[in-house]
């Protein structure tokens, strides 16, 4: 682990009022809002890691997600002219495809990756191919995340996949898949970019895909 | 909601049916215990420095300080002891007898706002213990009994509560700073001593609006398994409103942490997972290992 500063640590340590009290004194000094959320963000990959190594919980997870969005509320009067990701597009949509009604993984996915400042378009569950399909024609999101519970809605997931291509939109979007029964043979079988094992790994990977850009 | 305060030398507690529930210690009570008796009798006080330190670590948010073993001046040895806690703890303490000379003379060396432990709802009680409560600013613990002794019935429980809040607004004392004690009486001699203090707790939580506490530990007397009563029992008296419980805090925590998660007073599961980490850093299991 390298060498975090002392509020990515507080976040780390889920310590809510060291962790604001440290914004607010950051802002107070007029440091650059956007150094202050990269701090946030690698407070954020800790949780990540930590929950993947099963030493947080999942309502520790939700916590972190809780607190960098408090953080925002603070810093956002203070973005002036430097872009969020939010204002600079940096969009998500997720969703549970139709034929499967589970939200929880899906709701805590959407939770973080909001958490870690996207912006995200939840389009909730039981949700039909044509609809994803909209959606990213109208934000032109380059991450779309859908998620899973039941084994056998993955020939659905196959089939969002290959009507976006129908669209014309596949080179637009990265695909991630996720869910309890998913994997990597998984992913193959739809044609999708990535699979996340957990939400912390989603969020990994939106990182990933909006700064290679 | 009524929102009782109570403070330590530094430290505040808010009891409140909104916020988590707060535990008052038991242990430094001589009842039924030789060893706390002897040793007061004695007029050593290094047992229960070590008693209120041990229920401190295990999260009791109140420490209860009863001195009154047979043969032990109150009025001596309860201000002593008093003073010699706020040196080593700083949360609140709730200062227990049936003595109002020692009642005031440990108030008047209290730093903070003390709990104390209790008035009745008879006339000669009234009379000593809230004149204290007031002068002192204190918060006090009212047991709904009269000359005619524990009433059993609901009604009755009630209608005593009434009569303490009562005569306590006749001395401006408001009724945030009183906590009725709803009478946990053993399940062992009347197998519906549950049913009426859990009813008890219902009634006077929806008509007079106050925290409410029990001695929990009085459910399970004279019974086996004792541990696994108390708990469900406590879940079970929380989920009506008990705020403030007197318990053994290290054999009840886990389930009491876990019931204030079910109903929504722990943010985050927080409180729960930093308890469960405490535990596990210590060689504890994960579940209460007295029921097993």
């Amino acid at each position: 682990m390298g060498k975090l500063s002392e509020l990515a640590q507080a976040l780390m340590e889920l310590n809510e009022f060291k962790f604001l009290e440290l914004v607010d004194e950051k802002l107070k000094k007029k440091e650059d809002p956007l150094e202050i959320i990269k701090e946030c963000n690698a407070g954020m990959v800790e949780v990540g890691n930590l929950f993947s190594e099963n030493k947080y919980f999942i309502s520790e997870l939700m916590f972190s997600a809780e607190l960098f969005k408090e953080a925002m509320k603070k810093l956002e009067p203070f973005l002036g002219n430097s872009k969020t990701k939010e204002q600079s597009g940096e969009i998500v949509i997720i969703g549970t495809v139709e034929g499967d009604i589970h939200d929880i993984g899906k709701n805590i996915a959407a939770n973080l990756i909001e958490g870690s400042g996207y912006r995200v378009i939840d389009l909730g569950v039981d949700v039909p191919a044509e609809k994803f399909v909209e959606e990213l024609k109208k934000t032109g999101a380059k991450v779309l995340g859908l998620s899973a519970m039941l084994n056998f809605v993955f020939p659905e997931m196959k089939n969002v996949v290959d009507s976006i291509a129908e669209a014309g939109l596949r080179e637009q979007v990265k695909i991630i898949i996720g869910g309890a029964p998913c994997n990597e043979q998984v992913r193959k079988f739809c044609g999708a970019d990535y699979y996340a094992k957990d939400a912390s790994a989603g969020v990994t990977i939106c990182q990933e895909i909006y700064s290679s850009e | 909601m009524a929102e009782t305060k109570v403070s330590g030398k530094t430290k505040e507690i808010i009891i409140s049916s909104e916020k988590p529930t707060v535990l008052i210690g038991e242990r430094i009570n001589p009842t039924g215990r030789k060893k706390l008796s002897a040793e007061l009798q004695k007029g050593n006080l290094d047992i229960i420095e070590k008693e209120a330190l041990e229920q401190v670590s295990a999260g009791a948010d109140i420490i209860d300080v009863n001195v009154g073993a047979t043969g032990v001046d109150e009025v001596v040895l309860l201000p002593e002891a008093i003073s010699r806690l706020m040196e080593k703890i700083d949360v609140p303490l709730c200062l227990d007898s049936s003595n109002p000379k020692a009642l005031a003379k440990a108030l008047e060396i209290y730093q903070g706002k003390a709990l104390v432990n209790s008035v009745k709802g008879e006339e000669s009680s009234l009379k000593t213990i809230l004149p204290l409560i007031k002068e002192y600013n204190a918060a006090v613990i009212a047991l709904p009994v009269d000359e005619a002794g524990i009433p059993f019935t609901v009604e009755k429980r009630l209608e005593i509560s009434a009569k303490i809040l009562n005569a306590a607004e006749l001395l401006g004392i408001s009724k945030e700073n009183i906590i009725i004690d709803c009478l946990a009486l053993t399940l062992g001699t009347n197998d519906q001593a549950g049913k009426i203090v859990l009813a008890t707790i219902e009634n006077i939580k929806e008509k007079l609006d106050v925290n409410i506490t029990v001695g929990a530990s009085n459910i399970s007397f004279g019974l086996p398994d004792r541990n696994l009563i108390n708990n469900v029992f406590l879940a079970a008296a929380i989920s009506k409103g008990l705020t403030c419980p007197i318990v053994d805090v290290a054999a009840v925590i886990q389930s009491v942490l876990a019931i204030d998660l079910v109903l929504g007073k722990d943010r985050f599961a927080l409180r729960y997972v930093k308890n469960y980490r405490r535990k596990k850093a210590e060689g504890g299991g994960g579940c209460i290992k007295s029921l097993t």
